[in-house]
């Protein structure tokens, strides 16, 4: 009879589970002028730690709203923003047109919102001395698609630099980072040598810059400062000098090009219509220093604030 | 398991290592023996460092925050809670479905199906080839088939139990195959000597002695589809939850993805809460297994 018990078992079992699904979907709170229902935000994994970080606090004001957070990238999260999936969308950089044209053809319209402030940094092993500013054209000469093969010392790039094989770290094709910083060095967005070693994962990057004599790469500037004893990010010269990526420089707009607002869409129809997503957003902008600050970017300025809030203002 | 005892027997026997065993000291043998010995005790040795390594950085983090709390943004309040529960509900909702389905495929393909048929033969080469296609590519198929009939949001526990259940469906098949094929001809045949009907021979004889193959085998690969982070990824998988998934419509998190999100942060502490997030993951693998030992030592039948 050991089997009729194992059919007994497996049959409670299933028989709880149906029980159980049959109360699916989101808990709806009871209490009646608290906030329910569910915001879905998707996108960058850049931006995600911002909204997670708003989530986080929001929950503290607001405990009957469920607050999501997916990371498909920017592109993917646009993707699911246009085709209506989505209430917000993550952004590491301002949408395209031919995504905004989905979005259009789907009838979406949205409203762009910068919540935080990033720096990309360009980076070196804390161990190299040779090396303290970078313009953009040698950085460009380093970077771009024709010196793959033919760029591969430090001394190629500058004659004074030493003769120290150039070891090349940066993110893959799906991040916004590796989008802006092409655009910003190459000129065009995507275009970048192929012979360097990619990952999605900065940790990953951190290691390998700091594990090779000529190492560089180039990612958010949070991960320099937690990595302080491995890297250091070099000065960029854009044209008025060299400039050190710092939380001033950055929010002053005078760490160009590299620095950059990262941005989250709003859905327009939900922001109207669903109480929640218009609660959790104000909330986001209400508290964005803190909210940078936890996520470690950088906040926002005074006017770039008065800006969101027009911005929202105006969509009622 | 039974079906591997007289090939175990025959190696003990006469082959290699009881021809060294008994004195068979040729040097081709001997270094033989030796690059076997040198395998293993890589395999092993990369093992223990991987579990040393992840349970001394993951020990700092290791305590009843881990198991209550919600994920936060400051690491020293974040928990993992959501991810267990998720995790927990999605295998639940996997093996409710593959099981019944796998193991009716199972018997219907070694006990009934007419193995001249070249459509019959045609499915058991699938099954095989199924078993060893790559987890990302149920996730594809699972994405493609909700886009298809219109599901919006497709993270969803349902969704990722059905990518999850695709995936470990042609083990669970061929596992089952494999214990109602360990069990005698000849227990088929007297049930049927003595006027059992086929249907009554394996309801009471054919299934219940194959149990503990079919339980040891499914829980294997139950174990697998819980490390599995890439089909639900794929489906949009959330990486920020602050409330326990409670039904097939809602939203989910699971270990394996949590511990993804968190080993991608700039700060330490989150490197830590990962490590330690691993622990608890590879405790309930070895919980699983440890049931499917128990099954197995408690149903198994010698013939």
């Amino acid at each position: 009879m050991k089997t009729l018990k194992f059919a007994g078992l497996a049959s409670t079992l299933a028989i709880s589970a149906l029980v159980l699904s049959a109360c699916g979907g989101q808990t709806v709170d009871p209490n009646s002028d608290a906030l329910a229902g569910a915001v879905v935000a998707d996108g960058s994994s850049t931006v995600a730690p911002l909204t997670e970080a708003a989530a986080d606090l929001f929950r503290d004001v607001e405990a009957g709203v469920n607050v999501t957070v997916a990371t498909s990238g920017t592109g993917g999260g646009f993707e699911k923003f246009c085709a209506g999936e989505t209430d917000l969308s993550n952004a590491s950089r301002g949408i395209k047109d031919e995504e905004a044209a989905i979005c259009a053809e789907n009838g979406i319209e949205f409203t762009e919102i910068i919540v935080a402030n990033d720096g990309l940094a360009v980076v070196v092993p804390a161990g190299n001395d040779f090396v303290q500013c970078l313009t953009v054209e040698q950085l460009n000469t380093i970077w771009g698609p024709e010196a793959e093969g033919t760029i591969t010392s430090w001394n190629q790039v500058d004659p004074s630099f030493p003769d120290v094989e150039l070891a090349l770290f940066g993110p893959g094709t799906d991040s916004g980072t590796f989008d802006y910083f092409t655009k910003e060095i190459n000129g065009e967005e995507g275009a970048i040598r192929t012979d360097y070693s990619p990952s999605e994962d900065d940790n990953v990057l951190v290691q390998g810059i700091a594990g090779a004599e000529g190492g560089l790469g180039f990612f958010g500037l949070s991960y320099v400062t937690e990595n302080a004893d491995l890297i250091r990010a070099v000065a960029v010269d854009g044209g008025n000098g060299c400039v050190d990526a710092s939380e001033a420089t950055v929010q002053d707009g005078s760490y160009t090009p590299l620095g950059r607002p990262l941005y989250v869409y709003v859905n327009n129809a939900s922001y109207a219509e669903k109480p929640q997503v218009k609660s959790f957003v104000d909330f986001y902008i209400e508290n964005q220093a803190e909210v940078a600050a936890l996520a470690l970017y950088i906040g926002l300025t005074d006017e770039q604030v008065a800006v969101a809030k027009d911005e929202l203002a105006t969509l009622g | 398991m039974s079906v591997f005892a007289p090939i175990g027997r025959r190696i003990g026997d006469g082959t290699i290592r009881g021809r060294v065993k008994g004195g068979d000291a040729s040097p081709t043998s001997i270094v033989f023996l030796v690059l076997l010995w040198l395998s293993l005790f890589l395999a092993f040795a990369f093992l223990v460092t991987l579990i040393v390594t992840t349970i001394i950085e993951g020990s700092p983090r290791l305590n009843g925050m881990l198991l209550t709390e919600y994920p936060a943004s400051r690491p020293e309040e974040a928990g993992a809670r959501p991810a267990i529960l998720g995790s927990m509900m999605v295998i639940a909702f996997t093996a409710l479905m593959t099981l019944p389905l796998g193991i009716a495929a199972g018997v219907h393909l070694e006990e009934f199906s007419d193995r001249n048929n070249w459509w019959n033969r045609i499915v058991e080469l699938n099954v095989q080839n199924l078993a060893a296609v790559p987890s990302i590519v149920y996730g594809l198929l699972t994405l493609g088939a909700l886009t298809a009939i219109g599901v919006k949001d497709k993270n969803i526990v349902i969704a990722g139990a059905t990518a999850l259940s695709l995936l470990i469906l042609p083990v669970i098949i061929i596992v089952t195959r494999e214990a109602l094929r360990a069990v005698p001809i000849e227990i088929r045949q007297g049930s049927l000597a003595l006027g059992a009907t086929p249907l009554q021979t394996l309801f009471r004889q054919t299934l219940p002695s194959a149990v503990p193959g079919i339980a040891t085998g499914s829980i294997l690969a139950l174990s697998r589809a819980l490390g599995e982070a890439a089909p639900l990824l794929i489906l949009g998988a959330l990486v920020f939850v602050s409330f326990d998934p409670n039904g097939l419509l809602s939203g989910y998190t699971t270990l394996p993805i949590q511990i993804f999100n968190w080993t991608g942060r700039p700060q330490e502490e989150f490197h830590i809460l990962a490590a330690a997030t691993s622990i608890v993951l590879l405790a309930l693998l070895l919980a699983m297994n440890a049931i499917a030992i128990v099954i197995r030592n408690r149903y198994q039948k010698r013939w």
